[in-house]
């Protein structure tokens, strides 16, 4: 035993007196690089003649295939157009009272009686508000891209699942596909298939498959070992077993994927629209927001939310239901539902020419939501106006500027009141050395570097901090969490910002998604904890959470722009209302299911509650909780570039403006930057995943 | 090729397992070609493990004759289930043969496989391996799904199995909505329906709870004595294997430690591993009436018929209410003389103090 703990003990001392010495050389190296930054001014921007002409690459490259591929594509274009032109006009002359049927009865096969009568009353509001037209234009996308979409998923997901080698080959593209924004793809597909719908057709299946790759892999592997086997005892041959077993066995998590995939189509027919020319609900939207016709954004923006909760819970249903187990049942008793459907639909056809009400919603049963919901938005406006401003401007003066421009530039006259002095930075400076002193009297070495390292970054700001500085702070930290593979991965990542020349903005974007991560992670976490201990509030948030992530997140800026204007504070809002609710749900699962066996415990001990949710619960759901973070940074970094539409500057802007300019390049070379750091930060969190595995795992040894 | 240790079973071998090893690794033709392998099996094993090799199953050789209840038990890890894996060709053996009425299996193509599968073996697994979306019905019938039958002999035969295992009325339920007994019922008439020779059963009652286990026990017996199959049992659970086994083999390391008759096993333990088994096992559980017959003294004809193979177990209360004693006969009816209260302690009193008789 000695001999052991020896050998464990020596080197980890020795290691932590290298971290140590590692973590002072680099807060040493970061305070001389800031304050030789008024000396050197390649300390402060990278020098241009190291900077490589990326965008142009990207330019030249894009140029030389639409010169030579231009026409394959164009063929494709072709080909997709006929029949999505059949579907938006079967659509258009479909009565909407047929419409609404098959939607109802849909809904009836996925979920039984409630959902029916949600899906009436939505599209009977669609129907009110005048918006019919453009939702059917909407869905006609959406009908087409999502089997396309399926398809591609799951042949692409049973070849990943068939050959390692495949799975292995994918999961980067999948990635890149979910991380990339789909602003930066809209231009090359607009390059190369001309414009039109079928561009929305193309960006929204490019957007769609992956969860349908994934949900693919995973239902057919995880199908019990014991099922296989039973069908291979049965006599099944390959095909059989593929079909008849495995198939069947696994189709709840493909059918998931169909769910997932056909949210993330709509979500993308929806932004996709703003190239223009499809006149569907999504350009509706835009449109009046452009306007500032905020009462006609509003209406159209529920339209959006309504039909991604009818189509959610639609397909959700699907995946949910219990196989009925095929009775012996006649062809009438099996096929009757649809063919009554069928039947009722041919006769509003044939009605429709005497009873014109069941194909045209007649005008006078419409209602102008937009008026008075304008007025109303007016009035709440003109009364709020100081409590609002009030909000607005002390998060972006106490919290948004400080982070960005550091302290000693964001504090003036005009906004705190007093202007930063030197002798401010003396007491600032005294302050943090006596926090970390503490702290390392404490034996809180980690806390100390984190205060040493929180302090500088605040002073200087984010986007103000030498890139030499914040190279090897980042380098470092992923060498200590990940070893040398995540350095060498973090390393190039931010090698790329730098000589692509997009430094400048991607802190930009790391601001302001630090800022949003941040909130949105201690709200969402702080209100899962709630929700985990209570069910009242529980069950109250569930469904504002299931709405929140159901709705093409464009819709949420709506509000939020209505109320604050556009700026970086909306920008930071939205993301907020996006991203918060992954920590929420992967918090509250977290703490619920907690063993039981150790909450038990833990009380016959006699801990009180607070202490029960402290010292146990809280920790044996970290991992959970780390997952949400995770997850709360990519749903923010998704809802950056979104919120590029409401006047942001970073990278989410670059790509928007590179797609407005038809600057292939410059869009693509900010979407990169932004799947780049989104990829980093994914990877930081892994990897203290596994420190944190290890450590569980060495103490249980 | 009637094997000399199994004098108690008569039928002919169905299924005979001859020298299987399964091992995982890389370099497997390193170790087996066609002429097999010369050196002392314990040495190859421990050589396979030395340089990074699995052995699952080692120099396993076994027959199963028609008719008879052969159990493998072993605790987890011992290759029990690789063996029976390896049996069916789930999991494909690194040397050896399995030989079906005579037949090699492991040298049939993967069609000819599928062939053996639909026609001569049926499988219940631990954990049921029932298809979720299936109704209890259509589990049943699925083997007989995926040979092409029409709808109606589908029908016909899964009623006639549901019924054989007690399931009537719960056709059309999902396995979901069924207790694990039910389900591992399903399981056993699925397997049974394409009619078998040899039916598998790999720990099928271990997933269950210890009253539902016993009950499904007495069923499997029950099912057995009607249908006669020849049958390969694997479980880990002791006494579990003494109920229902004809003749059984404990693994352990994979390895072979001993075949025999569960008399056999507790009487003459091979080695120390087996003796720690059967050393909790009442004695009284393993003797069988024949073993204390005596010749009557006068007229057994208007004595209680008790047969041959009945545990002494069963004879306490009879012989408490026919203190004269009860007659036994054998299957063919002949008569092998009486049982009475003097002559079954006499029985027992010798188990107990000579480990070294067989007794029956």
């Amino acid at each position: 035993m000695s001999q052991a703990d020896a050998i464990q003990t020596v080197p980890t001392a020795k290691v932590r007196a290298d971290v140590r010495a590692g973590w002072l050389a680099v807060i040493v190296f970061a305070l001389l690089c800031v304050l030789a930054q008024a000396q050197f001014d390649w300390l402060e921007t990278f020098p241009e003649a190291l900077q490589l002409p990326v965008e142009a690459w990207f330019n030249i490259g894009m140029d030389w295939i639409v010169a030579n591929f231009r026409a394959v594509f164009q063929t494709v274009t072709l080909v997709f157009t006929y029949p999505m032109g059949w579907i938006r006009e079967t659509l258009h002359w479909l009565p909407w009272s047929g419409f609404v049927l098959v939607m109802a009865a849909l809904a009836f096969k996925a979920r039984g009686a409630g959902l029916p009568v949600f899906t009436t009353l939505s599209l009977v509001y669609v129907l009110t508000v005048g918006l019919w037209t453009e939702a059917m234009n909407s869905f006609a996308l959406v009908f087409i891209s999502v089997p396309l979409a399926v398809l591609v998923g799951f042949v692409l997901g049973v070849w990943g699942f068939a050959s390692k080698r495949v799975e292995r080959a994918l999961n980067p593209v999948l990635e890149i596909a979910q991380t990339v924004p789909a602003f930066a793809y809209l231009l090359p597909i607009l390059l190369l298939f001309g414009f039109g719908p079928v561009v929305g057709l193309v960006a929204s299946v490019l957007f769609a498959f992956p969860p349908m790759v994934r949900n693919t892999i995973l239902g057919l592997r995880d199908v019990p070992s014991d099922i296989i086997e039973s069908g291979q005892m049965s006599g099944a041959n390959r095909a059989q077993l593929f079909w008849l077993v495995r198939f069947p066995a696994g189709r709840r998590q493909i059918l998931v994927g169909v769910n997932q995939t056909t949210m993330a189509s709509l979500s993308m027919v929806i932004i996709a629209s703003m190239i223009g020319g499809t006149a569907d609900i999504g350009w509706e939207v835009l449109s009046t927001m452009r306007k500032a016709e905020f009462g006609a954004s509003l209406v159209a923006g529920i339209v959006i939310a309504l039909m991604a909760m009818i189509l959610d819970r639609i397909t959700f249903g699907m995946a949910e239901r219990e196989g009925r187990g095929l009775e012996h049942r006649g062809f009438l008793k099996r096929y009757g539902f649809w063919f009554a459907i069928a039947g009722s639909i041919a006769l509003l056809i044939v009605l429709r020419p005497a009873l014109p009400i069941l194909g045209a919603w007649p005008e006078t049963w419409q209602i102008d939501l937009a008026e008075p919901l304008d007025q109303a938005i007016q009035w709440f406006i003109l009364a709020f106006k100081p409590l609002l401003e009030a909000m607005k401007n002390s998060v972006i003066f106490f919290v948004m500027l400080p982070l960005k421009i550091g302290l000693d530039k964001a504090v003036s006259p005009f906004t705190w009141g007093f202007g930063w002095q030197p002798w401010h930075t003396a007491v600032y400076a005294v302050l943090v050395l006596a926090g970390t002193v503490a702290a390392i009297h404490a034996g809180r070495v980690r806390l100390a570097i984190a205060v040493v390292l929180g302090a500088l970054v605040l002073l200087v700001g984010i986007a103000d901090m030498p890139w030499p500085a914040s190279v090897a702070i980042l380098v470092y930290f992923g060498w200590r969490m990940g070893g040398s593979g995540l350095a060498t991965g973090t390393a190039l990542a931010l090698s790329f910002l730098l000589v692509s020349g997009s430094w400048d903005k991607a802190m930009l974007s790391i601001h302001l998604t630090t800022l949003a991560v941040l909130a949105s992670f201690l709200i969402g976490t702080t209100l899962g904890i709630i929700a985990a201990q209570n069910d009242w509030f529980s069950r109250l948030m569930r469904p504002i959470n299931d709405t929140l992530q159901t709705m093409p997140p464009f819709v949420l800026l709506i509000p939020i722009v209505m109320l604050f204007k556009i700026g970086d504070f909306t920008a930071l809002l939205a993301i907020i209302s996006y991203a918060y609710v992954p920590a929420f749900r992967y918090a509250e699962h977290g703490l619920r299911h907690v063993s039981k066996d150790v909450v038990e415990a833990a009380t016959c001990i006699g801990a009180t509650p607070m202490q029960l949710l402290l010292q146990v619960k809280l920790p044996l759901a970290l991992p959970n909780i780390m997952l949400g973070l995770n997850q709360t940074i990519m749903y923010g970094m998704a809802m950056l570039v979104i919120a590029a539409l409401v006047g942001t500057s970073d990278l989410g802007q670059e790509v928007y403006v590179g797609l407005s300019a038809g600057n292939f390049g410059q869009g693509f070379v900010a979407g990169l930057g932004m799947a780049i750091i989104a990829i980093t930060a994914d990877r930081f969190c892994r990897a203290w995943q596994r420190n944190h595995e290890a450590r569980l795992q060495k103490g249980a040894a | 090729m009637i094997d000399q240790s199994s004098a108690t079973t008569t039928g002919a071998v169905k299924l005979s397992c001859r020298n299987l090893w399964k091992v995982y690794g890389s370099k497997l033709d390193y170790y087996f070609d066609t002429s097999g392998y010369s050196i002392d099996v314990d040495s190859l094993a421990a050589r396979m493990r030395a340089e990074g090799h699995v052995p699952a199953a080692i120099d396993v050789s076994f027959d199963v004759h028609v008719g008879e209840i052969f159990v493998i038990m072993g605790l987890s890890g011992s290759g029990k289930s690789t063996v029976v894996r390896c049996l069916s060709r789930l999991v494909d053996a690194s040397y050896g043969k399995v030989l079906l009425d005579g037949d090699n299996l492991l040298a049939k193509s993967p069609k000819e496989l599928i062939e053996v599968r639909r026609h001569k073996m049926g499988m219940v697994f631990q954990n049921f391996g029932l298809l979720p979306h299936l109704s209890v019905m259509e589990n049943v019938a699925f083997p007989l799904k995926l040979q092409g039958k029409p709808l109606l002999e589908q029908r016909q035969k899964a009623e006639r199995v549901i019924e054989l295992v007690g399931l009537q009325g719960r056709e059309y339920a999902l396995p979901g909505q069924l207790s694990g007994g039910q389900q591992q019922r399903v399981g056993i008439a699925r397997s049974l329906i394409v009619e078998p020779d040899v039916w598998f059963l790999d720990e099928p009652f271990s997933a269950l709870d210890p009253l539902i286990r016993r009950q499904m026990q007495d069923e499997f017996l029950r099912i057995q004595r009607v249908l006669h199959k020849s049958i390969v049992f694997i479980t880990h659970d002791f006494l579990e294997a003494l109920r229902i086994a004809d003749r059984m083999a404990i693994m352990r390391d994979g390895k072979v430690v001993q075949i025999g008759t569960p008399t056999d096993l507790i009487l003459n333990p091979a080695d120390e591993y087996v003796a720690r088994f059967t050393s909790e096992v009442p004695r009284i559980r393993l003797l069988k009436t024949a073993a204390c017959a005596v010749p009557a003294n006068g007229d057994a004809s208007t004595m209680p018929q008790v047969a041959a193979e009945e545990p002494v177990e069963n004879l306490i209360s009879k012989l408490a209410a026919h203190p004269d004693g009860v007659a036994v006969h054998d299957t063919t009816g002949a008569d092998l003389g009486i049982v009475t209260p003097a002559s079954l302690i006499k029985s027992l009193a010798a188990l107990g103090q000579d480990n070294t008789h067989v007794a029956s």
